[in-house]
């Protein structure tokens, strides 16, 4: 049971409970609807890009713990920062999550507690919806897939 | 290794049953596996793995042509395969078992030869809310093509058809009323033999998708007085890969051939074609031959067990299983139907079912997540997903008990 908690951790768990910035916004600069066809997950993801900067973020919708703490740790950690960090940080977080289950990764601040969803491939998409989405987002394109 | 010849019974041991499974035996992630994702695909008996061995052992050849040795075994073996289906359905005869790839084809084989040959522009096709995908989108496909129209006729809140609105869905339009004889999502067992006499009262043609039902129940294709039944071997303790569709004679004599190539033409030239005599029109290149075999031999096995003591076994299993997943807090069954068997669909309060597939998985126990290829189902109870356990002959009470044992963790992980 012990990779289970690796996966299911305190802080993934508070924020499938609590998720932060649970909620829509007024006149986002930019939106995408995520999809992930295999489980049904569905999200939106709302975006207030000012001067190259993510001032404010929110998302919607109905996922497993995985989708919605991964979610809500992005939203976190993507308000205040430059829209190039930003999608330097999807490539760092897709390659966190995708790497060998046993091979170091690089630390990603308090996005690391998925670093366990490595062990468990078929819930890999569940943890990148949010990203896929939020890079969708800010391409403008209209709908992201993890397919 | 207990081997069970055709037509031999045997008093009912689950023991034993599970001793003809090999992968029974396996253990997962450290634990004895509890498979119970059955509704999804079953386990098969030693003796459809011999049988499968034993083909590509001894007497692989192309059927239905050759004059050499090999070729006559394969064949023989082949056609006494079908035999085996006909005896196992009841059908008048041979020629009205055509083998296919899995009930998805053989439902794709009646959408688009008989259904292209008799539903024109605003004539009806009528299926049910509770349909598998394969129920409904190649009527969407064949309706598109032809200007049909398809009709649903809609389900109640335990998740059993309201056979009024079936009835007053069916018009002096509808050709063909297509639905499940049990639903893959909900367990529900419907009433197949009034909806035939509904259907055939008003001159319609019914298919019945058999692909949950057949390995739970005997199915009399006569008694049904169906016009056509779908059902796949994998479901049927037989290997992936072949499906079986029935026919009455007289609608598949009637029907153009859905696909084109050797073995089900008579003669070829390049001005025309003629077609083979039935079921062959409908089998087009090499068949899976192995699996029409080993599914023969699955039918032997499950006829030797015989459905009264295998449908009282799972039964049994399916009334324990709802007591126990209920007695968990915040369990709420999805399909309650007074008729149903072996499934169990459920949702937890607070907790995806992704979850609870992954967590319970980590104590051996498979069992399947998702919308289950029924996305109107989970529409209708207003659930993006459900988990689902499902129970054939080899499950046993103790297995329940490590799934509900499971169950109550997840809880406790969620808080």
């Amino acid at each position: 049971m012990g990779d289970l908690s690796d996966l299911y951790q305190e802080v993934i768990l508070d924020h499938n409970r609590r998720p932060r910035n649970f909620r829509v916004l007024d006149q986002p600069s930019h939106h995408a609807e995520g999809y992930n066809p295999l489980c049904g997950d569905r999200l939106n993801l709302y975006l207030k890009v000012d001067g190259g900067v993510v001032t404010e973020v929110g998302f919607q919708g109905s996922g497993c713990a995985i989708s919605r703490a991964s979610a809500s740790l992005m939203t976190d950690e993507v308000k205040g920062k430059p829209v190039g960090e930003v999608r330097a940080l999807f490539e760092r977080f897709h390659r966190m999550v995708t790497s060998a289950p046993d091979g170091a990764v690089e630390s990603l601040g308090k996005l690391s507690v998925l670093a366990g969803v490595r062990q468990f491939p078929v819930r890999v998409k569940c943890a990148s919806l949010a990203w896929h989405t939020l890079k969708a987002a800010l391409d403008r394109d209209a709908a992201a897939s993890t397919e | 290794m207990t081997s069970v010849a055709a037509g031999a019974r045997r008093e009912f041991d689950v023991s034993q049953i599970r001793a003809d499974f090999p992968i029974l035996r396996r253990k997962v992630r450290g634990c004895p596996l509890v498979y119970l994702d059955n509704a999804a695909t079953t386990q098969k008996p030693q003796a459809v793995l011999d049988a499968l061995s034993a083909y590509y052992t001894d007497m692989n050849a192309n059927v239905h042509r050759g004059v050499h040795e090999l070729s006559e075994v394969a064949t023989e073996a082949y056609e006494g395969a079908r035999e085996k289906v006909r005896a196992f359905f009841n059908a008048r005869s041979v020629r009205e078992i055509v083998f296919t790839r899995n009930a998805t084809e053989s439902i794709n084989l009646v959408a688009q030869s008989f259904g292209r040959a008799n539903v024109g522009p605003d004539d009806e096709v009528l299926i049910s809310e509770m349909e598998h995908h394969s129920n409904i989108v190649p009527w969407q496909l064949l309706c598109e093509a032809t200007g049909g129209r398809l009709r649903v006729a809609p389900i109640d809140d335990r998740g059993e058809l309201i056979m009024e609105e079936l009835d007053k869905a069916i018009t002096e339009r509808t050709r063909l009323v297509a639905v499940a004889h049990m639903s893959n999502a909900l367990g529900t067992v419907n009433p197949v033999d009034e909806i035939v006499r509904l259907a055939h009262a008003k001159g319609a043609a019914v298919l019945i998708d058999g692909s949950q039902a057949a390995y739970h129940m005997p199915v009399d294709v006569q008694a049904l007085d169906c016009d056509f039944y779908a059902a796949t071997g994998h479901k049927l303790y037989g290997p992936t890969g072949i499906g079986v569709l029935y026919g009455k004679e007289r609608r598949l004599e009637a029907m153009p051939p859905f696909l084109g190539g050797g073995d089900m033409i008579r003669s070829v030239t390049f001005e025309r074609s003629t077609w083979n005599d039935l079921p062959n029109k409908f089998e087009a290149g090499t068949p899976d031959i192995s699996g029409a075999i080993g599914l023969g031999v699955a039918l032997d096995y499950l006829t030797g067990i015989g459905f009264d003591q295998i449908g009282r076994h799972e039964a049994d299993l399916l009334e324990y299983g709802t007591q126990a997943l209920t007695a968990i807090d915040g369990v709420r069954l999805i399909g309650t139907a007074r008729r149903k068997a072996s499934v169990l669909s459920f949702v937890m309060e607070g907790i995806h079912p992704h979850d609870i597939g992954t967590i319970v998985d980590r104590e051996g126990v498979a069992i399947r997540t998702g919308h289950h290829c029924a996305q109107p189902v989970m529409e209708r109870f207003g659930v993006p997903a459900t988990a689902r356990a499902s129970v054939a002959m080899y499950n046993t009470r103790i297995e329940i008990d490590t799934l509900a044992g499971a169950l109550v963790r997840v809880r406790q992980l969620f808080g």
